[in-house]
This record gives structure tokens, sequence and C-alpha cells, in this order.
């Protein structure tokens, strides 16, 4: 009944040691494996905050000291008012911001019930959530501390708000960050399958022969993606609008805009992809370890705030990482290319680093 | 006519191609002149399609230089491919298309237009009878058919030099010759044809023949020429044709007879290359030794394969 099992099982083993996509199937395991282990740490610390101290009393900078000392928070700057501690957090530079009101200190030592603002920016869930949590308990461990200095009925209470999605609606947090993952997986798999398959069956060789130019053969394959892009984008934007009710509260144009820019390297993706694929299941297989980082570490599932070192550096050089800033910037926070331009850059240089390199492999690669 | 017609269609000098130390073309050099049917032959792997894919501009060479209609193929590549068709080896065009988008498509990459286009449609129909075919999907023609279109998109620019890489493996006999009939046809109107093949019958078609071996070409000529050349036919020896019974048992007595240089079967014919001291008699006397029955031999004229084997040992021996 097993007659040439082994035979069977020998030819597997010889053939899949000579598969060069073989590297990438052991590669990919461990690529998870680090990311999961390290990458994921759902123990949020460091986050960026804003103080805007009114008051500026022994007092109020007791209860600054008490945020910083608890590693979650980490200040990185005092704001001028809650305007500006508003600006900030829709710019994206802090996520949280304490608001000391000016007559904390006087409040306190009369005995009477004060509190602190803390305004929480809710584009982030893991980081919202955090963040809630712990302020809450910092006015509880604050009259506690002052109780014991024999006050008469301290009462310190830091009230969070949380902006931008104040009942922390998941769809919310993950909606806009999913138009950028799969706007990258369709458009790169599009290009890169569209451009394997004509080598694969010996059309592209066929191409080259005709006087058609490289710049034509290689735009003329991208165009139909990018608009097959854009209207996909068009579309999941809809379904969040309408199906998931997230409102967009930044401008559409400016998010259509920097949509059509995060095409150029997504489809630049699918280019180098092609160019390293010799078939279609080897394109799909690298197509994973681009996607891969994309979806784990842009800042789309996990915050990068709590990422060590190296691979909080790998996450600066996804592309992807910024579009989704982008994405959640706009649509949940209303911010504009003011607070957007250093993501714009980044994209910007992106675009032209990967179209460059990769229109050069592909005219090398033709030969 | 015009002031080109002098020059060949194709000529190369020296050309020669090597992949990272593998020698796969060795300083090529032959002229091809215009309105030729020029049949490429060699083993797979000898670097036939390495020579068309640098014609082509697919590839450049390593060394060594290459015109085709006067134009310098390294430095004015684009130039060339405007002149030029190209069937590659393995259907390559899209199967998803139908025969009409095929054509259409590839029309409009060579600016085909309007009229123009409708006129070198119907043309490349009445030539290869592709019309009831025209909404067909490239994928479902037989290969015959499919050799037929792709022969079809490569003319339809009206190119001077085709090179068709191996035009009728695969297809079957009335296909071929069919193919061959729109080559000829092709030829007759001045269009200069680079065919490379592995059937003899088609290389003795051909007005000019290459045989490149190893890398290097063997030999270059008119079919007649390398015929009768000394090293095909050595001094002193002739061909001969012989016919008995039992050929495969004869094959094997004949090469050790004494006076025969080489024996080859064809069929349940026998071709023997043989020293001219050795008559009818003498085979006949050799075979009934080992009862085999004689019936007759006459002298005949080499085959292109005689002459592609002669040279090729020939060349293996000095080397």
């Amino acid at each position: 009944m097993l007659r040439g099992l082994g035979a069977i099982i020998y030819k597997e083993v010889l053939q899949v040691r000579r598969d060069p996509a073989t590297r990438f199937i052991f590669l990919i395991p461990v690529f998870q494996t680090i990311i999961f282990g390290f990458a994921i740490d759902m123990d949020v610390q460091h986050i960026a905050t804003v103080v805007c101290d009114m008051d500026q009393s022994k007092e109020s900078r007791r209860l600054v000291d008490r945020l910083a000392n608890t590693q979650t928070f980490h200040i990185i700057g005092e704001a001028a008012s809650e305007e500006d501690v508003r600006r900030r957090i829709v710019a994206g530079q802090a996520k949280v911001g304490l608001i000391i009101p000016p007559d904390y200190s006087a409040r306190l030592l009369n005995g009477e019930q004060v509190s602190a603002q803390a305004l929480i920016d809710g584009s982030d869930s893991t980081v919202a959530m955090t963040a809630l949590q712990t302020s809450r308990a910092i006015g509880q461990v604050e009259t506690g501390v002052l109780a014991g200095l024999s006050l008469d009925n301290p009462q310190v209470d830091v009230r969070p708000r949380v902006l931008f999605n104040p009942d922390l609606i998941s769809a919310k947090f993950y909606v806009p960050g999913l138009v950028g993952i799969i706007l990258q997986i369709v458009t790169m798999m599009l290009t890169a399958f569209a451009i394997v398959r004509e080598r694969e069956r010996g059309t592209l060789e066929q191409l080259v022969v005709t006087p058609v130019s490289r710049p034509a053969l290689i735009l003329g394959k991208l165009i139909p993606y990018a608009v097959i892009g854009m209207l996909q984008t068009v579309f999941v934007l809809s379904l969040m609008r309408f199906l998931f009710g997230v409102r967009i509260q930044g401008d559409l144009f400016l998010l259509l805009s920097l949509s059509a820019l995060f095409l150029l390297p997504s489809l630049s993706f699918g280019i180098l992809v092609s160019t390293v694929a010799a078939n279609q299941a080897q394109a799909m297989q690298i197509s994973l370890l681009i996607i891969l980082p994309s979806v784990l570490l842009s800042g789309f599932a996990f915050p990068r705030e709590t990422m060590p070192a190296p691979i909080y550096a790998l996450s600066c050089v996804i592309p992807v990482t910024y579009y989704v800033q982008i994405l959640r910037g706009i649509i949940l926070r209303g911010a504009g290319l003011w607070a957007l331009w250093p993501q714009t850059l980044a994209l910007v240089g992106f675009a032209v680093a990967l179209v460059a390199v990769s229109s050069m492999r592909f005219q090398k690669r033709l030969g | 006519m015009n002031e080109t017609t002098a020059t060949p269609a194709i000529v190369t000098k020296s050309l020669t191609r090597k992949f990272g130390p593998v020698l796969a073309v060795n300083a090529v050099s032959f002229d091809i002149e215009r309105g030729a049917i020029f049949g490429f032959l060699g083993p797979n792997g000898s670097g036939k399609s390495t020579v068309i894919r640098m014609l082509c501009g697919l590839l450049a060479p390593t060394a060594g230089e290459a015109w085709l209609d006067g134009i310098d193929v390294r430095r004015h590549p684009e130039e060339v491919k405007r002149r030029i068709g190209y069937t590659s080896q393995r259907f390559s065009l899209y199967d998803d298309l139908t025969v009409h988008e095929n054509i259409r498509f590839f029309g409009s990459i060579y600016g085909l237009r309007g009229e123009r286009f409708q006129r070198r449609q119907a043309e490349m129909c009445d030539l290869l009878g592709l019309g009831p075919y025209l909404n067909r999907l490239a994928g479902r023609l037989s290969g015959g058919w499919k050799q037929r279109l792709a022969v079809a998109c490569a003319l339809l620019h009206e190119p001077g030099i085709v090179f068709l890489d191996e035009p009728t493996a695969g297809i079957d006999p009335v296909a071929r010759r069919e193919l061959w009939d729109v080559l000829f046809r092709l030829s007759g109107e001045g269009v200069t044809l680079f065919v490379t093949t592995h059937y003899m019958d088609e290389a003795e078609r051909c007005s000019r023949v290459g045989y490149i071996y190893l890398s290097n070409l063997i030999v270059c000529g008119k079919p007649d020429e390398l015929k009768r050349m000394p090293e095909v036919t050595p001094a002193g020896h002739r061909r001969l044709e012989v016919r008995c019974d039992q050929p495969t048992r004869a094959l094997g007595r004949l090469r050790q007879m004494e006076g025969v240089a080489d024996a080859t079967l064809f069929g349940d014919i026998l071709h023997v290359l043989a020293h001219e001291g050795v008559d009818d008699g003498a085979i006949r006397r050799h075979l009934e030794r080992f009862s085999i029955v004689f019936h007759e031999a006459r002298e005949i004229a080499p085959s292109l394969e005689d002459v592609f084997v002669m040279l090729t040992r020939a060349r293996a021996r000095s080397s």
C-alpha cells in the first residue's frame, strides 16, 4: 500500500532543499517569533506627555513629578495653554496632556477638592487605555500621600478625558489604519503578480523586443494598479464612514492626496518583489515578508511606544508606519498638513528612493 | 529597391557573450544577404538563442559587433527593434486575450492605427488564415495556430528582418509545411528570415545554413557548397546508399568492414561512407558472410546532417 513512499519523500526533500523559496519558509516564522516575542508588549511605557502647569507651585510640580515617576508617562515639554496642549495632541507630538488649573495649590491648601485634567489621545487604543487607568490612579495616590502630610481632607482628582474617541470604540482605532494596510497589500501584490506573470509566460521578453520604451512599460503596468488602489482607498474609506460610522475629521482632499503619495512606495515594493521572484508562488512568499512587518510594526496593530529600540528603529523604515499616522491624524484628530509634514516628508523620501531602486532593478532584470 | 539593397541584412563580427565565466557564444561571425532564409542549427544549449537575443537587443554582447540593416545593434538597439520581428521559442503572447486583441495590442505598440492597422490585420489574416479565429482566446488555439498568431504579431509592422526561434517545434506536419509556405512567400517579398530549427529537412529548405556547436559557429554557407566541402567527403571516399535485409544487424557489420569510414541508419536504408575501392560486390560479399541478403547500393550526395556530423567530429578531433 505504501510502495514508493520513501522515494517520494526523498525526492520532495531534495526539491525543497533546492528551491530558493525555502529560505523564506524559514525566515517567516523566525520573523514572526521575534516580533511577537519582543515587539508586542502591551505594557505601555513612556507615553509622550505635555504639561500645562498654570499654577507653577510646589504642589503642582509634585503632581507632575508623580506622573513622570510612574514611567508610564514621559514628559516631553511644557505647553503654554490648553489650546497648545490640544494642538500638540492633534499634531501627534504628544499622546497625553496634563492641565493643572491656576488655583491648584491655593484650593488644596484650603482643604478644597482640586482637579487636574488629563487630555488623552484616543486614536491609539492601547496607549489611551493605559493613560486612562494610570492617570486616575495618580490622583488617588496623590490624595493618599497628602493625607499622610496631615492636610485637612485633601482630595486630588485627576480627571481623564479621552479626545477624538471618547467611548474608545475599537473600530475607530483599527479601521483607519486598516485602510493603509489593505492599500499596501493589494497594490503591492497586484503589481508584483502582474509583472511576474508576464515573465513566467515569456510575454515580457516579447515586449522587450518591440520598440516600447522602458518607462512606458513600467508606467503602463503601474497606472492601472494605481487607479485600482485609489478606488480601493475610496471604497474602504466609505465602508469606514458608513458601515463603522467613523467620521473623517480632517480634510478629505488632503487624505486622498497623501494616499496617492503612499501608492508610490507601495507600487515600487511590488516591482521590487517582481524582480526577485521567479514565479507567482515566490512572489507570494516574498510579499508576505513585507506585509508582516507592515501589519505588526507599523503601529497599526500594536503601539510603537512599547517596542524595544532595535525594532522601533525597524518600524521607522516602513513606509506604512507614516501612512497609518497620517490616516489616524486626518481621520480621527482632524490634523492638517501643518501637523503631518514630517510623515509626508518621510513618504516623499520613501517614494523617491523606492521608485529609483525598483526601476533600476527592473531595467537590469530585463537585460 | 533602395540603396540598402547592397548591404547585407545581418552582419556579425566576432560576436561573443559570456554569462559569468561561461562562454555562451564564442566569436561568431557571419553575414546574411537580404531576402535569405537563414537556417540556424545546433544542439540545445549551444548558443543559438543567445545569438538571436543579442541580435534583437535583448542581451548585450560581451564583445564583438553586429549590424542589422547596417545599424549597429549595440549603439542603436531601439532603432533596430523597429525593423525586426521576433517569435520566441515558446508561445509568448497573451493567452487571456483573443487573437484580435493580441494583434491589436502589438499593432498599437508599433504605432499602427486606423486604416493602416485594418489593412495589416486583413493582410495577416489572409497570409496566415487567422480570419475565422479572430475572436477566440489565444490560449484556446492549438500549437500550430498559436505559432501562426505569433508570426502574425511579429510581421504586423512590416519588418525587413524576422527572427523565428524554433517556430515549428511541437507542431503537426501539416501546420509545419504551411508555415514554411508562409516563410517562402515572405522571403520572395524580400523579407530576411532567421530561423532556428532542429529539423534537417527544414535546414535543407534554407538558402543559407549555419551550424553552432559548443558556442562556436562550425560552418556557415549555402547547403550545396557545404556538401561539397572536402571535410565532408574525405579524399578517395564516397557515400553509398545501401539497401539490404536486417538493416540494424547490417549496420554493425558494415562498420567493422575494411574500407568503411562510417555507416548510419536512415529508416531501413544504410548510408555508408566508404573508400572508393569498396564497391557493390565487396559490400554484397561482406554482408553475405553474415547471411544478410543484399539488394543494392548506389552513390549519393551527402545530406546536411552528414555535413554537420562530419564537421563536428573533425572539430572534436582537432581540439
